[in-house]
């Protein structure tokens, strides 16, 4: 794996407008250490309807081989608007473990 | 350089009177400004609107207080407002009125030349209206010779489309019919 | 061909543009920008240009929509005056740190209150940090050359900022005059088509304005001081050329009688032919007055503007602005701040005139070089005055 520099070094080494060219480059910040609750998903309940995945501002929920939904915790800040929208209430905020 | 100073109400059409002087002079290849009293104007109320005309580049923009011509479209504006102001002792002052230049010279108290004509009766006849803009501009050419009459034929095609035949038939016979007085 | 026409300057302004053949106008209507909005929408929907027209429900929008449109491509103009540009000034440094070449026509109107809509620069003032190029039209002509320069500078590679043109308001902008409309085919041999650095497509993604940490930021205000201070070379050029195809010359500082002045009189705008008549008839009199008009205004044109005033034992500023409780005038403060190193720098008088539409006129100037040949011999105390207050 190539290291990236952070931040450019010098001023005149940044994009013009500062902008950014290489797409999906957010990936770079794992968000999953803001989180100070986690969803956990009861199966029994789900009806597989998807609204965890659409409503997931961070889009880090996304659909399993079996067509349940899981939530990638590496990106997961622990909103909680997905268990706040899974009208089933098949998810569940669990707190992060000591 | 040439000087005037228009006045009449809101919705008259002054403004278009100097656009018109205004294109008709710059066709003829000289410089001309054509500009409104800046501000909010209000329908039927008095307004002034301003020409400055002249054969090299006009550099002035400031406002015309000393005015070579003024042009009174609207006879009831003598009275309200002292359309006299500031016109130069030899400057020549262009009223639509039924009144004579020595009745006008008198309420005035101005002593220059003096040119009248009754605008808004051609205008009725003319065009069905008594909107004197471009009839005056017969009356101005005749008193003045600022420009050509037959400048104002592109500028007059260009604004009034199938109107213009009308306002040029309009504005010549008011070149025709002004009366010039010369009281000293 | 170019033809001589009369026309309206806010009409030939906006036929300028539409011979830009900008893609996205939004503009909202405001005194005296109006009949720049409406003869812009007018060239649109008689269909004689191929290009948005987004009617949009305030300035804040109108410089929005055309941050956005630029950002996909598009060749974007909007226009405004006074509270209108009050209200863009939020998204002013957003456009300029993004590189996105837009080009605003501003009709210069006082800011309220009170309320008053006529003519002065106390809008384009409190914007003068916002990274945006910013020129001044002295006449009808100008601002349609200008209006058209501004595309091919703002859009240089070297460039991408965006660019202010200030058309003093009802002076200018309701002033019909003649002037040479040039053609569509000198138009575009002068203009290149748009070419943008990147452009929002999903095809491509890029990120445009994502957020800056204190890591970064003062690297990143470098870059826009930078940028700006290079526009520079570009705008020269792109007026070298401009005088080559059309001859007519533009320079960041003109001279008008400068050589051998004594007094000069410097000015912004609409101002300046109204003093050069002064200037003259001092001159015939053997009063060595001279008159220095400021083109450019941001990048400041330092080293052009020492070279024109040299010489001089009086520079008079005129500022069509106040900066409230400061130094006077914010051009004044600009050229006294750029005169404290030389040596030989004049003295320099501040008069506020033309405030919010009061007339200046030929003897105004004359009375003001008066002053300044008064304050050749006898040190001027310095501050500002307010010309022509009723005391």
């Amino acid at each position: 794996m190539t290291t990236k520099k952070k931040y450019p070094e010098k001023w005149t080494e940044l994009n013009p407008g500062c902008m950014v060219f290489e797409a999906g480059s957010a990936k770079a910040h794992k968000t999953g250490s803001w989180k100070a609750q986690h969803p956990v998903w009861d199966n029994r309940k789900c009806i597989k309807c998807g609204v965890c995945y659409i409503y997931c501002p961070e889009a880090c929920v996304s659909r399993t081989e079996e067509g349940y939904y899981a939530a990638d915790l590496e990106y997961c800040k622990g909103c909680g608007i997905c268990a706040h929208e899974c009208w089933p209430g098949a998810i569940e905020m669990k707190e992060e473990e000591v | 350089m040439i000087e005037i100073r228009w006045h009449g109400r809101g919705g008259q059409g002054a403004v278009t009177s100097v656009e018109m002087l205004a294109l008709a002079a710059i066709e003829e290849g000289k410089y001309a400004q054509g500009f409104p009293s800046f501000g909010p104007e209000r329908r039927g109320a008095p307004l002034a609107a301003f020409n400055r005309v002249n054969t090299h580049q006009i550099k002035v923009r400031s406002n015309i207080y000393n005015p070579d011509i003024v042009v009174v479209l609207d006879p009831g504006l003598i009275g309200l407002v002292n359309v006299a102001d500031g016109l130069k002792a030899k400057g020549i002052l262009i009223v639509n009125t039924t009144k004579t230049a020595e009745e006008i010279s008198r309420i005035l108290n101005f002593k220059g030349k003096i040119a009248t004509v009754d605008a808004t009766k051609i205008a009725r006849e003319e065009l069905g209206a008594p909107i004197t803009n471009t009839t005056m501009l017969g009356a101005v050419i005749k008193a003045t010779g600022v420009i050509k009459l037959d400048s104002l034929k592109v500028p007059i095609e260009h604004r009034f489309g199938k109107l213009a035949g009308r306002n040029m038939k309009a504005l010549k016979r008011a070149y025709n019919e002004v009366k010039m007085s010369n009281i000293n | 061909m170019a033809k001589r026409v009369g026309m309206e300057v806010a009409i030939a302004a906006a036929e300028a543009v539409a011979l830009c053949r900008i893609d996205v106008a939004a503009v909202y209507p405001i005194t005296p920008n109006t009949h720049i909005a409406e003869h812009l929408a007018e060239i649109v929907a008689d269909g004689k240009l191929d290009a948005e027209y987004i009617t949009v429900e305030s300035e804040h929008s109108s410089i929005s929509a055309c941050c956005g449109a630029s950002g996909a491509g598009a060749r974007a103009y909007t226009a405004t005056s006074s509270q209108g540009l009050m209200l863009m000034h939020e998204i002013l440094p957003i456009v300029s740190a993004m590189r996105l070449p837009v080009v605003m026509g501003l009709a210069n109107r006082a800011v309220s209150g009170p309320l008053n809509i006529w003519n002065d620069h106390s809008d384009i003032m409190p914007q003068r940090d916002s990274g945006w190029i910013s020129f001044f039209a002295e006449n009808g002509q100008e601002a349609v050359d200008m209006s058209i320069q501004s595309f091919r500078i703002a859009e240089d590679p070297e460039v991408m900022l965006p660019i202010v043109l200030n058309i003093d308001g009802f002076q200018l902008t309701h002033m019909i005059e003649a002037l040479e409309l040039p053609s569509q085919k000198e138009v575009d041999r002068y203009l290149p088509p748009f070419r943008p650095l990147a452009t929002l497509h999903p095809d491509k993604p890029v990120s445009m304005g994502a957020y800056a940490f204190p890591d970064i930021f003062t690297e990143v205000m470098k870059v826009k001081d930078s940028v700006l201070i290079d526009s520079k070379k570009t705008i020269l050029k792109a007026w070298d050329e401009w005088g080559k195809q059309f001859g007519r010359w533009y320079k960041p500082v003109e001279t008008y009688k400068a050589d051998g002045a004594e007094v000069l009189i410097m000015t912004m705008g609409s101002m300046g032919e109204t003093a050069s008549i002064a200037v003259d008839e001092l001159r015939a009199k053997g009063v060595p007055a001279g008159l220095v008009k400021l083109r450019l205004w941001r990048p400041f044109p330092f080293e052009e503007f020492r070279e024109a005033i040299k010489g001089a034992k009086v520079l008079i500023v005129c500022d069509r602005a106040v900066s409230f409780g400061g130094p006077g005038g914010p051009v004044a403060a600009e050229v006294k701040s750029a005169l404290y190193n030389d040596a030989g720098r004049p003295a320099v008088l501040n008069f506020l005139i033309g405030l919010g539409g009061r007339d200046v006129t030929v003897e105004n100037f004359k009375d003001i070089l008066e002053k300044g040949v008064q304050a050749i011999n006898k040190k001027p105390a310095g501050g500002y005055i307010f010309y022509g207050v009723r005391e």
